[in-house]
C-alpha cells in the first residue's frame, strides 16, 4: 500500500537523524534517572513495607518519560516547519497521513530506546518485576507515546506562534503527570483529587503498567490498554485532520 | 507544442481579521512546453501565492489551472508528482546532510536507484564534496544549489523557483543563473520563476507575466515589452564644431523612420527612437555625409524598471 511505504520512507529518514543526535537522546534519559536515583530512596520510606517500591515506581519513570520525551515531540516539528521541510514534504506525491504516521512512529520507537535502560536500572535496583507484563507495559508505553506526541505535534502546528509552544507543554504534562499517581499514589489524597484524577487518561495507563509489572493480567489492564489504544487512536485522528486541513 | 500550465480565472482571497485580502484576482494565462517564464512584481503583488497555489501548497477560491495535463484541484497528486518547487526558504531539515536531504527526496517520488540519483545530483551541482555536510552549515550559495538539486531530482516536467537568487551574492546568482539556463537547454522542463530582479527577468526569461496587487497587467517577452515602451536611446559622442551643419544634420536625423526625437547637448547628440539596431547604420552615414568625426557611441535599451514604471506608474522598489 502507497501510504504504508510513504509512512516507512519519512520513519526511515527521520529515525536516522533522531540515531546521530546522540546528545539529544541521552539528554532524554537523564531526567528519569534523576527521579529514579534522587527521589526512589525517599519512596521506599514513604511505602508501606509490604510494598516493593520499584514495582510502583519504575512504571511511573516509565509514563513519565513518555509523558516529557513524546510531549515534547512538536518541537522538532518547528525548526521543520521553520525551514520550510514540511512544506516540501507537502509538494511531493506523499500520503498527508504518511507524514505525520512517520514521524510519530520514530517518536515512538526513540521512547522505547529510552525507557530500556530504565527498566535495567529497575531490575538492578531490586525490582522484581515480571518480564512478560513489563514487555507488554512497553509496548503499552510505545502506544501512548504516539499519541501524546501526536498531541504535541497539534500544539506545533495549532498554536499561534512558536514561543508558546514549551509554556503550553509544560502548563498540561505537570498537572497530567500529578494527576496520575506517577510519584505519589493519588488515591490517597483528598476525594476531589482523586475525582479529578479519574479524568486524566494517563491515570488508567499506569494503573494498567503497575497491574502488568507485577504479572497481573486483570480488569485494570485491559482498561489501561484499552484507554492507550482509545487515546492513540484520537490524537492520530486530530492530528491528521489537522496536518491534512493545513496542507490540503 | 502543447502547453505545461493553463490557468484560468485564478485567484486566492485570504480571509483575515481585518477582511478578505485579494492576494490574487482573476488569473489567466497559458505557459508553453519547454518555456521559461518569469512572475515580476514587487514584493505584495502575488507573485509567491500564485506560486504556492500551482505547486497546490494553497488552494484557491477561484478560476481553475491545469498543470502538466493534471487538474490542479481534482488531480492534486498527480500536480505533486509532475512538479518541483524551490521555495523561499528552500526546505532542508538543518540537522540533515546534503545526502539525506537528496536520498528522501528521492525515495518520495520513488525513483528507481536513489543513491545513484543523489550521487548524480550531487555531481551536477557541485555538491558531492559537501555530502555529508549538515545542511545548516551550507553557505547561501550552497544551499541554493542543494534547493535546486532537490527540485530537480525527480525529473519534474515543471519546476518552480519562488524568487531564487534573493539573497545571494553576486558570484553565487550569476552560477545559479547558469544552472536555471542549463534548464532551458532541456526539451523536457519548463521554468516559472519568480523575482523582482528584472535584470534576472530579462537575463533568464522567454516570457514575462508583471504582476501587481494580484493582477496580471501585462505579459510579453522581455524584448518585446521593452519594445513596446519604444524608447531605445542612441547616444553619439561627436565634433559638432559647425552649428549650422550641426542643426541641419539634426533634421535629417529627425527625419529618418522610427525616429522619436533628437536632443543636442554640446558635442552629444541624442537621439530616441524604436529598434536603434535597425537605425544605426543609416545615422552613422548620415553624420559620415555632413563631415562630422564621431567620437564615441552608446546604445541604450530601456530596462524593465523602465518598462514596470510606465506599466503601473510606480517602480518596482517601491513597496506599496
Amino acid at each position: 500500500m502507497s501510504a504504508l511505504h510513504d509512512t516507512f520512507i519519512v520513519f526511515r529518514s527521520e529515525l536516522a537523524l533522531a540515531l546521530r543526535n546522540k546528545v539529544a537522546l541521552a539528554i532524554g534519559l537523564i531526567q528519569p534517572f534523576v527521579y529514579l536515583l534522587l527521589f526512589g530512596p525517599l519512596l521506599t520510606q514513604a511505602l508501606p513495607a509490604a510494598q516493593n517500591p520499584w514495582l510502583f515506581f519504575v512504571p511511573g519513570l516509565l509514563l513519565q518519560l513518555g509523558l516529557f520525551g513524546t510531549g515534547f515531540a512538536g518541537f522538532n516539528l518547528i525548526p521543520d516547519i521553520r525551514s520550510g521541510f514540511v512544506e516540501r514534504l507537502r509538494v511531493a506525491p506523499v500520503s498527508r497521513l504518511a507524514i505525520l504516521l512517520g514521524r510519530l512512529l520514530k517518536d515512538s520507537l526513540i521512547l522505547g530506546l529510552q525507557a530500556i535502560p530504565l527498566i535495567v536500572v529497575g531490575y538492578l535496583l531490586g525490582m522484581a518485576a515480571n518480564p512478560l507484563g513489563v514487555l507488554a507495559s512497553l509496548i503499552l508505553i510505545l502506544i501512548t507515546g504516539v499519541g501524546l506526541a501526536s498531541l504535541s505535534y497539534v500544539l506545533a502546528l495549532g498554536l499561534p506562534n512558536e514561543y508558546l509552544f514549551a509554556p503550553a507543554v509544560n502548563s498540561l504534562a505537570i498537572p497530567l503527570m500529578l494527576l496520575s499517581g506517577i510519584l505519589l499514589p493519588v488515591d490517597r489524597g483528598p476525594v476531589w483529587l482523586d475525582w479529578l484524577a479519574h479524568l486524566n487518561p494517563l491515570r488508567y495507563i499506569l494503573d494498567a503498567t503497575r497491574a502488568l509489572f507485577t504479572g497481573a493480567l486483570d480488569t485494570t489492564a485491559a482498561i489501561g490498554i484499552a484507554v492507550a489504544v482509545a487515546l492513540a487512536i484520537v490524537s492520530v485522528a486530530i492530528g491528521s485532520s489537522l496536518f491534512r486541513r493545513r496542507t490540503a | 507544442m502543447g502547453s505545461a500550465i493553463t490557468t484560468s480565472g485564478l485567484g486566492k482571497t485570504f480571509i483575515t481579521r481585518t477582511g478578505p485580502v485579494e492576494a490574487v484576482r482573476d488569473l489567466t494565462f497559458e505557459v508553453g512546453k519547454n518555456e521559461v517564464i518569469g512572475l515580476l512584481g514587487p514584493n505584495g503583488a502575488g507573485k509567491t501565492t500564485t506560486m504556492r497555489m500551482l505547486s497546490t501548497l494553497e488552494q484557491p477560491t477561484a478560476g481553475t489551472a491545469t498543470i502538466a495535463g493534471h487538474d490542479l484541484r481534482h488531480d492534486p497528486r498527480g500536480v505533486r508528482q509532475s512538479i518541483g518547487l524551490v521555495a523561499q526558504s528552500g526546505g532542508s531539515r538543518p540537522t540533515a546532510t546534503v545526502r539525506d536531504e537528496l536520498l528522501l527526496q528521492a525515495r518520495l517520488h520513488r525513483l528507481s536507484d536513489p543513491m545513484a540519483q543523489a550521487e548524480t545530483m550531487m555531481k551536477a551541482f557541485e555538491l558531492t564534496e559537501l555530502a555529508a555536510r549538515p545542511t545548516m552549515t551550507l553557505s547561501g550559495g550552497q544551499r541554493r544549489r542543494l534547493d535546486l538539486a532537490i527540485g530537480l531530482i525527480h525529473a519534474p516536467q515543471v519546476i518552480f523557483l519562488d524568487e531564487p537568487t534573493a539573497a545571494l551574492d553576486p558570484p553565487s546568482r550569476n552560477e545559479l543563473w547558469g544552472h536555471i539556463r542549463a534548464l532551458r537547454a532541456r526539451a523536457d522542463v519548463t521554468v516559472v520563476l519568480s523575482t523582482h530582479h528584472l535584470d534576472e527577468a530579462d537575463a533568464l526569461c522567454d516570457r514575462v507575466l508583471i504582476l501587481d496587487h494580484g493582477k496580471l497587467i501585462a505579459e510579453d517577452s522581455p524584448a518585446r515589452l521593452k519594445q513596446r515602451l519604444g524608447n531605445d536611446v542612441i547616444t553619439i559622442d561627436a565634433g559638432l564644431r559647425d552649428d549650422q551643419v550641426a542643426t541641419r544634420t539634426l533634421a535629417s536625423i529627425a527625419d529618418l523612420p522610427h525616429v522619436r526625437d533628437v536632443r543636442r547637448t554640446g558635442n552629444e547628440l541624442r537621439i530616441g527612437c524604436e529598434n536603434a539596431e535597425g537605425l544605426l547604420t543609416r545615422v552613422v552615414l548620415t553624420l559620415h555625409d555632413a563631415g562630422i568625426d564621431m567620437h564615441g557611441l552608446q546604445v541604450a535599451h530601456p530596462s524593465l524598471d523602465d518598462v514596470f514604471l510606465a506599466l503601473t506608474g510606480h517602480t518596482t522598489a517601491q513597496e506599496r
